[in-house]
């Protein structure tokens, strides 16, 4: 119980900071960029900048392009047959789908949470320590560092550090997904996205998991996607609005929610639809 | 449409009673009576066999040699030929099935590639086995001049178990929840590192399972293994020797007349064999459809 | 890294290939050694020709097409309403429990070994039928009640699957409106069920064609026409396998022309059958 004081103290430090924190350098730049799926455009001349260690919250109804966003920016989109985009995607300056990009490279700077936790079949140790070793770490030494820090920082290590070699099958809802987390922090990435990571998860593990990620948001740049405005609200920063594969609005959190520009951000963030 | 109450519009105090004869009674004992039949024949043939098979199936008959023909002595060099015949065919054939299935559920999206070798797969579970032996004779007996051995029949059988093993591996590979795979590239895994981490692991008792399934079908088989394997008493030394599997000796015992008491023998051991080989199969089946890990909704 | 994964990927491509290349090599050979039998002897007189006797140099294998012709269809009078009628208890009558024994249980027919069947028709069918019914007990019927249990497995699990594919709101749909269980099967679930079972019934028919120890053990393996059904039989299959352990020369490419016969048939059987399994699909 000691991690969660640390973690609600932190709270406190980053909900002061976050504000501050907007207008670092860049990180991730949608330009002009659009993304299709055969013939249906999921994505509609997105142009959107998130700063380097910030917050961004994407939040919209379902089929409003959001997932489409985070698997473009990871290319998990790759294995869907049929699919191509226009303008750019930048991740540090650098377009995402040019030629010469590694997807796997790619992938390991851009880590990813899922809607459902998803524990791979096999210990909670490997699951951790499953992408560095598809990098190549094999030093065993290396690899207990990797895998302790992970969990820390995903405020995991002190619920499973007796019993790191059992299936991670035996974890509940939460800490699954704290497990998919540390399994990400394990690989080191400079953008960590969620995919409506606490869809499957009881309010007190959603709230654990929003406070992680503002405290991750001081090291890493963190994408949370959600189709809840009251999660969007609550998790503060940066807040864009995603309608039908479209930006409609962006801005801090505390204004969008108290004055919102658009008609439809509006509606949605009152509940007429959604 | 008839209606099941039986008073006609008035919904009096007896509209909601049962009829007294609810249409398709008859419907449904006949659906019933068929289900009871065949499971009685099914019993009906493994009490036959083992009944009168029993009394031979001591341990002289399982372990010793055959005498005269088979009219006496055991069924050793049977069992042994059995055996290796069957395994040399699964370590043929799982391999290449195995990675069918990998290739066509992994490697590649529906399209006239994957269509070829779908129809290949499929065209092939078609064929009888007897065209089996037809082509296992004439390509590994004479053309490649294997003769008469385990590995000609081996390589027959193999090529008959090919598409009930892709078919079930391509099943167990398919039930592996996509969010395994992406997660595994989420986190930078190349396809094949996918593959052999996490998505063949997790698919591998569905794997197995189809794999003894086939293997208890190679068990049994006669009519492509005749032509390939021989019929030679004798008991093998190498993969290059001829044998006389269990069906091939059971079957040239009963139709020759040379001993029905033996061949009830062989028949019992060898239904024993399949039945063993089948149970295994759905044991293991049984065992991870409950331990199935699924994602928490 | 990059290297283990084109290894890979080459590797399964090759493997991918093998069924395709032994089906390729099947069709190769078999036509290959059938072919200039059909050149010396002449289709007609092969397919049309109703005397074998590979001693004079008769060869004709119109006997064992009408064999194999009548013993299929005598098994599927049998086979398919009692697979279908299994099927039917299965997916839609019997306590989930009970189906749950029972339909392993029926898949558990499927691996007993042909030759076992046929030793039983030897045993007990043959017997029963010369002492009930008179001749000589190896007959049509005797071929065709064996082979109509054989092919039970892949009657009742195919019309299982294609019952079960049927959506549920069909039978909730019916029984609503105040139809009882057998009026939504009847009505509703075998009709959207039928093309499945189609195929059900032409796969057993390939199974019942390309039958050959337990046919073998129980047809008589006469090279007549059968006037009755009491009457002994020759199959396609049997022929093969009766005689290819002696024959030699132009009997012998003759018995490879009845396998290009043969296969000719399941092929055929192949084709239909996928595509009212493709039909189904879409």
């Amino acid at each position: 119980m000691k991690g969660e004081k640390m973690a609600s103290m932190s709270r406190l430090q980053a909900e002061s900071q976050v504000e501050n924190r907007i207008g670092g350098p860049p990180k991730v730049e949608a330009q002009g960029f659009s993304f299709f799926y055969g013939k249906t455009q999921a994505l509609k001349s997105l142009d959107l900048t998130v700063p380097e260690n910030s917050l961004l919250t994407i939040m919209g109804p379902t089929g409003s392009g959001k997932t489409t966003f985070l698997k473009a920016l990871n290319r998990l989109n790759d294995r869907v047959p049929g699919i191509s985009h226009s303008g750019s995607l930048l991740l540090g300056g650098k377009d995402v789908y040019d030629r010469d990009v590694d997807v796997a490279t790619l992938r390991r700077r851009v880590g990813m949470v899922f809607a459902l936790p998803v524990p791979l079949p096999m210990s909670i140790y490997e699951n951790v320590a499953f992408g560095p070793r598809k990098r190549g770490v094999s030093s065993k030494k290396r690899l207990d560092e990797i895998v302790e820090e992970a969990l820390v920082s995903a405020a995991l290590w002190d619920e499973v550090k007796d019993r790191l070699d059992s299936s991670a099958h035996n974890l509940s809802g939460g800490q699954q997904q704290r497990l998919s987390l540390a399994r990400v922090l394990a690989v080191d990435p400079e953008v960590i996205l969620l995919d409506e990571p606490t869809s499957g998860l009881d309010p007190i593990s959603t709230l654990k998991i929003e406070e992680l990620l503002r405290v991750l948001s001081e090291r890493y740049t963190v994408i949370l996607v959600t189709h809840n405005p009251v999660q969007a609200a609550r998790v503060q920063g940066e807040v864009a609005f995603f309608y039908m594969g479209e930006l409609i609005e962006k801005g801090p959190a505390a204004s969008m929610f108290v004055r919102p520009k658009d008609k439809r951000t509006e509606d949605y963030i009152t509940g007429k639809f959604g | 449409m008839a209606p099941s109450s039986g008073t006609d519009g008035a919904y009096g105090p007896g509209a909601l009673k049962r009829p007294k004869r609810s249409p398709g009674r008859f419907g449904m004992a006949l659906v019933q009576g068929c289900a009871v039949l065949t499971v009685a024949v099914l019993v009906f043939i493994i009490g036959y066999v083992m009944v009168k098979g029993a009394r031979v199936m001591t341990p002289g008959f399982l372990l010793g040699s055959p005498e005269k023909m088979g009219r006496e002595g055991g069924i050793f060099p049977s069992i042994v030929g059995t055996v290796s015949l069957t395994l040399a065919s699964v370590i043929i054939a799982a391999p290449l099935g195995i990675g069918t299935a990998v290739f066509l559920t992994e490697y590649t999206q529906e399209g006239l590639f994957s269509r070829i070798v779908r129809f290949g797969t499929e065209s092939l579970a078609g064929i009888p086995s007897i065209i089996f032996g037809l082509f296992g004779f004439l390509f590994f007996v004479i053309r490649l001049g294997m003769g008469w051995s385990i590995l000609s029949g081996s390589l027959t059988l193999a090529a008959m178990m090919l598409p009930t093993i892709v078919r079930t591996s391509e099943e167990a590979l398919r039930s592996v929840p996509d969010v395994y795979k992406e997660t595994a590239y989420a986190l930078g895994a190349s396809r094949w590192q996918t593959v052999a981490s996490v998505v063949l692991p997790t698919a591998m008792p569905g794997i197995v399972t189809g794999v003894i399934l086939a293997m208890g079908r190679a068990v049994g088989e006669t009519a492509a293994v005749i032509f390939t394997a021989g019929s030679s008493l004798r008991l093998p030394k190498s993969i290059f020797d001829p044998v006389r599997t269990l069906p091939v000796h059971f079957y040239i015992l009963a139709r020759e007349g040379i001993s029905i008491e033996n061949a009830y023998g062989t028949a019992a051991v060898l239904l024993s064999a399949v039945l063993l080989v089948d149970f295994a199969a759905y044991y293991i089946l049984h065992r991870i459809s409950k331990k199935r890990p699924v994602a928490r909704r | 890294m990059n290297r283990k994964e084109k290894f890979a990927e080459v590797v399964l491509t090759v493997v991918g290939l093998t069924s395709v290349a032994v089906l390729a090599l099947i069709i190769f050979f078999i036509f290959r050694e059938g072919a200039p039998f059909f050149a010396e002897v002449g289709l007609g007189s092969f397919i049309g020709g109703t005397k074998w006797s590979p001693g004079k140099g008769q060869f004709g294998v119109l006997p064992m097409i009408a064999g194999s012709f009548f013993v299929t269809l005598g098994a599927l009078v049998i086979g398919v309403p009692l697979g279908l009628g299994c099927a039917l208890y299965l997916s839609e009558f019997a306590p989930k429990r009970t189906a749950a024994i029972l339909k392993p249980l029926i898949e558990i027919l499927a691996g007993i070994p042909s030759v076992v069947f046929g030793f039983i028709g030897l045993t007990v069918i043959v017997p029963l039928i010369r002492d009930r019914l008179g001749g000589p007990g190896f007959s049509v019927l005797a071929s065709a009640l064996v082979l109509g249990i054989m092919i039970l497995p892949t009657m009742v699990s195919i019309s299982y699957d294609a019952l079960r594919a049927v959506p549920q709101v069909y039978r909730e749909g019916m029984l609503a409106v105040g139809a009882n269980r057998w009026q939504a099967v009847t009505s509703v679930v075998l009709p959207a069920a039928r093309s499945g079972i189609l195929a059900a019934g032409i796969l057993s028919m390939g199974r019942a064609v390309g039958e050959t120890m337990a046919v073998i053990m129980v047809a008589g393996n006469a090279t007549i026409i059968p006037g009755s059904v009491l009457d002994p039989v020759r199959t396609l299959t049997s022929n093969i396998a009766l005689e290819m352990g002696y024959a030699a020369g132009l009997h012998r490419q003759a018995l490879f022309a009845t396998g290009v016969v043969l296969f000719v048939i399941i092929g055929a059987l192949n084709i239909v059958a996928r595509s009212f399994v493709r039909n189904r699909v879409r």
